[in-house]
C-alpha cells in the first residue's frame, strides 16, 4: 500500500532479558489519529523511539511514509515531530526562544508555520518572554506540542502527553489533537488512560510487548463477547469481596461507585440475587450495560494470563 | 464528632511564595481510618499542601495538627507517625526487594526481630516470596507500587500520604492497589491520596477539590455528584476546575 504513514513488520526489541517488544506488526494510514493504549512497561515508548529513529530494533523493519527508519533515518527526522514523555525543552530559554530554536534547527521560522500552531500557541503567546521552566504543567505541554509542530511534520509522535495531567487539561489537550487532524497530520499518541482510547480513530491495546487488540474503539467494544452487569450497592467493597467468592462470577471489577460483573452462566441470574441478599446486600441497583474500553482491556489482559 | 478521632486538623492554612498564594486559607478535618481524596488541577496547590502536611515545609500561617502533633513545634515526632509514597519516588531500584523493606523498617525504628517478622508477612501477603532477592529495577511497575505502599505503612503509621500512587499502572494492578488501600483503612490507617483518575476519586470516603489555591468543594463523592448535578466525579471535577 502506498498511502501508509507507518508500516511496522515483526519488530522485536529486548533489553537484556526483558522483552520490550515481541514481534509487533502494525500499519497506520495517513491522517489517522492512532492510539497506543497500555500501562507503563507495555512497550509503548520503545516502539515510538524506534519510529523516531532514536532506538534500533533487534529484528524486523519499520517504514514511516515509505522511508526505512534504520537505513534512512535522517530523512525521517525531517518529517517527524516528537514529544517525549518527559518535558524536554530548554527550561532556561523563554517560550519564544524555545520555539525559535526548534524552528532554526529545522531550517524554518515561527512566522512560516504560524498558521499550523496558532490555535495551540495563542494560549501561551501572552507568556512568550517567560522561561519554559517557570510555566505551569498545562502550558509546558502546549509549548512542547508547538515545538513538535514547528517544522510542519507529516507525522506527530506523542509519548504519554497526558500522564500526570489533570482531567481538565487532558480534555483540552485532546481537543487540540482533534483540531490538528484538519491539517493532514498523522498522529500517534500513547496513553495509560483507557478513556482516551475512545477519542482515537483506531487503537492498539498493548501489554508486555504484544498487541492484545487492534481496531477502532467501536469495534473493540463491539467484540466484547459477554453480557456485562453494573451493580451499585451501599457497601461496595464488601459487595466486591462477596462477588469474588461467588461460584458463578466470571469477573468482577470496581468502576468508581459501581461494580462491573460478568457471569459464567447467565441462566442463574436469579441465584445471583438470592446469593447477594443472603449476604445482606439489599437495595442493589443492577442493570445491563455496554462495555467501555477499560472493560475490554481487563478482559483481554486476563485472557492472556 | 469526637475530637480524638480527627487525625488531620487544618485551620486557615496559608502558604505564600513571594506575592503568589499557593494555599489560600485551607480548612478541613480528616477522620481516623478515612480514605480522603485530595484532588485538584495541576498547579492548584495540592503538592504545596501535601508537603506541609508531611512536615517538609512550613506554612506561612494557620493551625495544623497531624497525627496529634503540632506542625510548628512537633514536626519530628509527627514524621514518625506518618508514611509517604509517590509515583515518582518510592523504592531504591538498585537494592533488592528484602533490602528495601529492611531499610525502611530500620529507618522507622523497628527492632531486628520485628523487621524479620514484618518482612516475611509482607512478602507473603503480596505473594512476592519468589522475588525476595531480586532488584527493584527488575520488577514490573505494578508490583513495585504495591510493595512501596506496604513499605510506607510498615511502621503502622496513623496516616499514609499517597501522591498519585497509581499513575501509569495497568487497570488490574490499579484495582489491586486500591484493595490494599481499603485494607489499610480497615486496619485504622488514615489514607490521604491524590490522583488524576476520577474513578478512583469515587473510591474515597470523602474528597476535596482544589482550584487556584482554595478548596472549592468537599464532601462524599455522592454528595458532590448531587451538589454539582453530575453522574460521576469526572463531571464534578470539570465543572469546578474549568
Amino acid at each position: 500500500m502506498d498511502n501508509l504513514a507507518v508500516d511496522i513488520r515483526n519488530i522485536s526489541k529486548s533489553y537484556k532479558e526483558v522483552k520490550a517488544l515481541d514481534d509487533i506488526s502494525l500499519a497506520i494510514g495517513q491522517g489517522e489519529l492512532f492510539g497506543l493504549i497500555g500501562p507503563d512497561g507495555a512497550g509503548k515508548t520503545s516502539l515510538f523511539r524506534i519510529l523516531c529513529t532514536l532506538l534500533l530494533p533487534d529484528r524486523g523493519t519499520a517504514m514511516v511514509y515509505g522511508i526505512d527508519v534504520v537505513k534512512n533515518y535522517k530523512a525521517i527526522r525531517k518529517i517527524t515531530g516528537y514529544m517525549a514523555g518527559r518535558f524536554s525543552l530548554y527550561q532556561d530559554l523563554t517560550v519564544e526562544e524555545n520555539l525559535n530554536f526548534y524552528a532554526t534547527v529545522f531550517g524554518t521560522s515561527l512566522e512560516e508555520n504560524y498558521e499550523l500552531i496558532k490555535d495551540i500557541y495563542s494560549h501561551i503567546e501572552p507568556f512568550r518572554n517567560r522561561r519554559a521552566g517557570k510555566l505551569s504543567g498545562g502550558m509546558k505541554q502546549k509549548l512542547a506540542l508547538s515545538c513538535a509542530l514547528i517544522h510542519k511534520p507529516k507525522i506527530l509522535v506523542l509519548d504519554e502527553p497526558t500522564t500526570g495531567v489533570d482531567a481538565v487539561s487532558r480534555k483540552e489537550f485532546w481537543e487540540m489533537l482533534i483540531q490538528l487532524k484538519d491539517h493532514d497530520i498523522t498522529i500517534l499518541v500513547s496513553t495509560p488512560y483507557m478513556d482516551e482510547a475512545e477519542l482515537c480513530d483506531r487503537v492498539a491495546l498493548i501489554q508486555e510487548g504484544s498487541i492484545l487488540s487492534l481496531d477502532t474503539p467501536g469495534n473493540i467494544m463491539g467484540n466484547f463477547q459477554k453480557r456485562l452487569l453494573s451493580i451499585k450497592g451501599r457497601d461496595i467493597y464488601q459487595l466486591k469481596n462477596d462477588l469474588e467468592d461467588y461460584r458463578n462470577t466470571g469477573s468482577v471489577y470496581l468502576f468508581g461507585q459501581h461494580l462491573h460483573l460478568t457471569l459464567k452462566d447467565y441462566r442463574e441470574d436469579k441465584e445471583l440475587r438470592s446469593y447477594l441478599s443472603d449476604k445482606g446486600h439489599t437495595n442493589l441497583e443492577v442493570k445491563e450495560i455496554k462495555p467501555n474500553i477499560e472493560d475490554c482491556f481487563l478482559e483481554l489482559m486476563t485472557k492472556v494470563k | 464528632m469526637e475530637t480524638d478521632s480527627i487525625v488531620i486538623r487544618v485551620r486557615d492554612m496559608v502558604k505564600k511564595f513571594g506575592d503568589f498564594t499557593a494555599n489560600d486559607r485551607l480548612s478541613f478535618d480528616v477522620q481516623k481510618g478515612e480514605i480522603f481524596g485530595f484532588l485538584g488541577a495541576n498547579g492548584a496547590g495540592k503538592t504545596t499542601a501535601l508537603r506541609i502536611l508531611c512536615g517538609l515545609s512550613l506554612p506561612s500561617s494557620g493551625e495544623i495538627n497531624v497525627a496529634g502533633f503540632d506542625i510548628y513545634t512537633e514536626r519530628e515526632k509527627m514524621k514518625k507517625r506518618i508514611g509517604y509514597m509517590s509515583q515518582k519516588f518510592s523504592l531504591y531500584e538498585d537494592l533488592k526487594v528484602y533490602e528495601n523493606i529492611r531499610l525502611y523498617a530500620g529507618i522507622y525504628g523497628l527492632s531486628r526481630k520485628r523487621i524479620r517478622q514484618r518482612t516475611d508477612e509482607l512478602l507473603d501477603t503480596l505473594e512476592l516470596e519468589d522475588v525476595r532477592n531480586k532488584l527493584i529495577a527488575e520488577l514490573p511497575l505494578g508490583w513495585r507500587q504495591k510493595l512501596a505502599f506496604s513499605v510506607a505503612i510498615i511502621h503502622q503509621p496513623s496516616i499514609v500520604f499517597l501522591d498519585e500512587p497509581t499513575g501509569g499502572v495497568d487497570p488490574i494492578t490499579r484495582r489491586q492497589f486500591w484493595d490494599l488501600i481499603y485494607q489499610a483503612s480497615r486496619d485504622g490507617i488514615t489514607v490521604f491520596v491524590t490522583t488524576h483518575y476520577m474513578d478512583e476519586a469515587e473510591y474515597c470516603d470523602r474528597v476535596s477539590i482544589m482550584d487556584a489555591g482554595r478548596i472549592e468543594a468537599i464532601g462524599t463523592p455522592t454528595e458532590l455528584m448531587d451538589e454539582y448535578d453530575s453522574v460521576n466525579m469526572d463531571e464534578v471535577f470539570i465543572k469546578i476546575a474549568r
